[in-house]
Parts: C-alpha cells; structure tokens; sequence
C-alpha cells in the first residue's frame, strides 16, 4: 500500500501533491519510532491516522512540523524540501498543528493567544478581523478574555485549534482533538473538521472510532512505525490486520 | 462604573497612567522638597530603579534568567566614563553607554539563543561574564590600562568622572539638581518605552514565547530572534542605567560588574513584583533604602538584613508587592461598588503576569 507509486490522488487531488514524504526514518538511540515511511496528501485532502499507542504517529507529525529531524527520508511541501527544516519555518509555508498536549499561552486570555497567532505579517485591522471570525467561528467570544490557563481541557483544545486556524495554515495537523471533550463537543469537533475540509486540507490523528467514522474518507494505519494498511474508512476498519493491532496481536 | 475596572485592558491602562502621573510628580516634586542630599540619593535610587527595569523586562516578560545583568550595568557605565573623558561633551557617550552593552548582548545573545543552550545555563553564562568582566576590568590597574587619555584604574576605577551637560555645551555640566531631572526623567521616558514595546506586536510575541515557546514557533515565530532583541533591549537599559550610576556619585569601579550587583537586582524584580514593570523600580528604592538605614545601625549586619527581609518576601510574598497591592485594591473597589457578577477581575489578577 505504500509503495512508491506516482500520486494520481483518491478523489481526483492534482498530480503534484501537498505533502510527499519518502521513506521517513526516525530513530531514538536503538528504537525505531518510525521506519521508511512513504506518505502522501493531496491538496485539500483530509486523512485519518489511526494506530496503537506507539505506532509513531505523533513522532511522524513532530517530523512534518520540524519539531523532530528524521534520521533519513526526505519530506517535500509542494515544491519546497522541508526535511530538517525549522518548525517556524515549516509553520511559515503554511502548516497548522494542534498538539496532543495542548500547547497554549496559558498567562494570557484567549484573545491575546489567537491575536499572536493572527498577527504574523499581517496589518492590524486585518489581524482584529481575523481574531474576531475565528472567535466567533468557535464560539469562544464568551470566554475571550478569561486567562487560558484557567480553562477546562476541552476548552483548551478548542483555543488551541483556535490558535491554529488563526494563522491561516493551508495544512492543519491535529493530534488526538476531541480528547478530553465532552459528546457534545466532540460532534462540534467533527463538524469544524468538515467545514474546514471545505478548503483546508487536514490530516487528523484519533483514537476515537467513532470520531473517525465522522469525519474520515481515507484512513493510514500506523503500526510499529511502519504503514499497515492505507484504505478508505470502511475498508479499514473492517481489516481484520487493523483490529488485531489495536487487540494487541500483531500482524506478521 | 465598576464594569471596566473589571477589564483587563481597561486596568493595564489605569495602572500605566497612574505609574505614569506618580512618576512625573516624583520628578517635579523632588527638587521642590529634598534637600540636596535627599536630592542625590533620589537620583542613585532612579539610576538603580533604571536597573531594576532592565531587569524586570528580560526576567518578567522575556522570561530568560539573566543572572549577570550587572554586566551590562557596568559595560554602560565604563563606556560613558571613558567616551565622556576623552570627548567632553556628554552627548556621545550617553549613546555610547547604552549601544556598547546593547551590541556586546547581540554577540553574547547570539550564541546563547542560537547556540540552543537551555535556560539554566544562560543564568550560569551570564552570571560567568559578569565575573569575568569584573576580573578583567579589575586587573586594570596601572597608568598602561588606558583608552585615549582615560585610565581604567583596575580596582580603584575612574574618579571624576564629568557629569552630563546639555547637548553641545561641555564647559557647562549640570548640577546636582539637573542630573536629577536628567536621571528621574529618562527613568520615566524609559518606563514609557518599555510598556509601549510590551503593548506592540514584537511585546505580545515576546511574552508568548515567554508562556510557550513551542507554540510561538508551531505558529510560525523565531523565538531566537525575538529572545535576542529582547536581550538586547534590556542590555540597553541596564546600559542607560550604568551611565546614571557613573553620574550619581561621579565615579565608576569594578564593582558595578560584582556579583552583588546582579543578586540585587533580582532582588529588587522579587521583592516588587516578578511580571510588572513598576515592581522593579519599586524594589530598587525600597531595598537602596533599606541598605542606607541597615549601614546606619551596627546591631546586625547588613548583608544579613537584606537576606532575611529576601527570605521574607519569598516565603511570604512570592508574587511581591506590585501584584498584592493590585489585588488588594481591586478588592476594595469592588467592595465599595458592589455589582451583580463582579466578572472574575479578582481571580484573573491573581495569575495576571504572576508567573
């Protein structure tokens, strides 16, 4: 499933892709978290990575937002070599992440965090209207002034992803978002994901099943560091090599 | 009334104002009430509290533990004694005092923030230099140790050292009561400044990457670049701050580097308030004053004195005075104008800045 074949694209993506990385290696000391792995996003794709704890996922997100220098492999945004880039950087041509723990400006209110994230180059009229569309985008105008670090988990996360949109990203990374929310919030999660779909191209990391039923069109299996399988939603997780990962057998 | 007093920006103002109007009548006031002693111990205070603020910014807001800002305390004040010996007029050498630490923070920042060393060791890097400046400048002495017709002195320094004059007028220095306005005056201006720089977009970032460096990068900022700055514009205060000294008492030693000289400065962003500007500048006069009256009295020893009342101030207020005097006035003027939901005013000023 993910040999190197030229992109052609699920869902008619242009030839050149977004993200194309080429066998991705990272290696810790003696352990491999992620082994030679070929990925590829189209423009305005949203992909689902799902996998056992471990599996390398976030350490393949750390890769693609620079915060991790991959021991081998080479990463390419459109035309641009970002392997071993700086993270603010690769932030500048476009890439959005939320964290798995949520990184926030926890000493300022939730305006301020969206404001510095809106700010970059950008003039201030333009920078007060981006702040206030996503505010409002994600009903946090009630909450804008309260300090971020007295805010609840869920809460947190959506002033990250905040933060994140406010930027203007052309991909958005997110890590584990609808950890630590409420049912409501997770559905309000799944809708945002789609609406930005619309224009964004997203790859999201979960472990929520349900969740991915909700937003997922194609879905990368990660297990072990390597790619397992690389299918749409319901073929995956109708795999039977998928569930026995999660069961904890693993496959050959 | 009391709906904007709950508002953060609205109070950040408030306080900027009030600051602003205490200052001014300081630095009116003074000459019209102090004695010329009272007037020239004044001006030491605002030549420290100008520290203190130099201080405050890269700790407070910047978040980076310079433990040797006594090193750019005492590279300004050695730049103005040596520049204004060999010059005269003082105009120079004032600009000299604050671009020579400003550009040795550029070369030391460079590595340092560049060079990815961690917090803990910039405070051990900093603190290293300052030692070393004080070593070097004290192995000075000896007429062979001079720049132009400056002698460094070693440890003895560099005596008369002449004071500032207007622009232009070298022949004519100011008097003790000008230095004051010239001292009291560019501590209120430099006051000025840093809360403009800290209300700009280059000041949100620098306190974000404060609170997070992580996500200021993800979003796409150098925090290198901005710690860098922020290094240097503190550098440049500490600078300022040192060609006051140099004024005060007219003479400049190797001391200004010592390692009392940087614990006191954090002493002062402690005892005032680690996160304000006005903490600091508090602190200074507060603890100058206490040295004064501890050196007057012989039943404890002075350096003892100050550490119980530093030991005091972290037991008992950590966060310093400026916050708990904030929240307590808060307090009472939400008391006295009781409204249904007085918002969260009170529980947001506790972390406000407190960090």
């Amino acid at each position: 499933m993910s040999a190197a074949l030229p992109p052609t694209g699920l869902g008619g993506a242009p030839l050149r892709p977004l993200i194309e990385a080429r066998g991705v290696t990272m290696r810790f000391g003696g352990v491999t978290a992620v082994a030679g792995v070929d990925f590829t996003l189209g423009e305005v794709e949203l992909r689902c990575l799902i996998g056992p704890n471990g599996a390398g996922k976030s350490t393949f997100f750390k890769i693609l937002t620079g915060q991790l220098k991959p021991t081998e492999g080479r990463i390419a945004l459109r035309d641009t070599d970002i392997t071993g880039a700086e993270p603010h950087a690769i932030a500048r041509l476009g890439v959005g992440i939320k964290t798995q723990v949520p990184n926030v400006f926890n000493g300022l209110s939730v305006r301020e965090n969206v404001f510095v994230a809106a700010g970059r180059r950008k003039s201030l009229a333009r920078t007060r209207a981006i702040v206030d569309e996503t505010l409002t985008r994600l009903s946090l105008t009630g909450i804008a002034d309260r300090m971020v670090g007295q805010l609840a988990h869920g809460q947190r996360q959506w002033v990250e992803i905040a933060t994140v949109l406010a930027q203007e990203p052309e991909l958005i990374l997110l890590d584990e978002p609808a950890a630590g929310m409420t049912h409501e919030e997770v559905h309000r999660t799944a809708a945002l994901i789609r609406e930005i779909n619309r224009t964004h191209a997203l790859i999201v990391v979960e472990h929520d099943m349900p969740f991915i039923r909700m937003i997922a069109k194609t879905v990368t299996v990660f297990n072990q560091g390597r790619i397992l399988v690389e299918d749409s939603v319901d073929a995956v997780l109708a795999d039977r090599r998928v569930r026995d990962v999660y069961l904890g057998k693993q496959a050959g | 009334m009391t709906i904007p007093l709950s508002s953060a920006p609205w109070r950040s103002a408030a306080g900027f104002l009030a600051t602003l109007a205490l200052g001014l009548v300081i630095l009116f006031g003074a000459p019209r009430t102090l004695d010329t002693f009272g007037l020239v111990q004044w001006t030491g205070f605002a030549a420290l509290a100008m520290f203190g603020l130099s201080q405050g910014f890269i700790w407070g807001f910047a978040g980076v533990m310079s433990f040797g800002q006594a090193a750019f305390l005492g590279l300004g004040g050695y730049a103005y004694a040596v520049s204004v010996i060999n010059i005269g007029d003082s105009t120079v050498p004032v600009l000299l005092a604050i671009a020579v630490p400003m550009l040795f923070a550029a070369i030391l920042g460079y590595f340092m923030f560049y060079g990815r060393i961690s917090d803990a060791y910039i405070g051990v890097i900093t603190l290293t230099v300052s030692v070393i400046l004080f070593q070097l400048v004290n192995a000075t002495s000896g007429s062979q140790y001079r720049i132009g017709t400056a002698e460094l002195g070693g440890f003895n320094g560099i005596p008369a050292i002449p004071a500032l004059n207007a622009p232009g007028f070298p022949d004519e220095p100011l008097d003790n009561e000008g230095i004051w306005y010239a001292a009291m005056g560019a501590l209120v201006l430099v006051y000025v400044l840093l809360r403009a720089v800290l209300a700009s977009r280059f000041g949100r970032v620098v306190v974000a990457i404060r609170e997070n460096e992580t996500r200021a990068q993800l979003i796409g900022y150098d925090p290198r670049l901005y710690k860098l700055l922020a290094f240097m514009i503190a550098a440049g205060v500490a600078g300022l701050a040192g060609c006051l000294y140099a004024n005060w008492g007219g003479f400049i030693s190797p001391t200004v580097f010592g390692l009392s000289m940087s614990a006191q400065v954090i002493i002062y962003v402690l005892v005032g308030g680690l996160g304000t500007l006005v903490g600091p500048m508090l602190g200074a006069v507060l603890i100058q004053a206490l040295i004064i009256a501890a050196g007057s009295q012989s039943l404890l020893d002075s350096n003892l004195g100050l550490g119980l009342v530093l030991d005091g101030f972290v037991l008992l207020v950590p966060q310093g005075l400026v916050p708990v005097i904030r929240t307590l006035g808060l307090r009472l003027l939400q008391r006295r104008a009781p409204r249904p939901g007085p918002a969260d005013g009170a529980a947001g000023l506790a972390t406000e800045r407190a960090r």
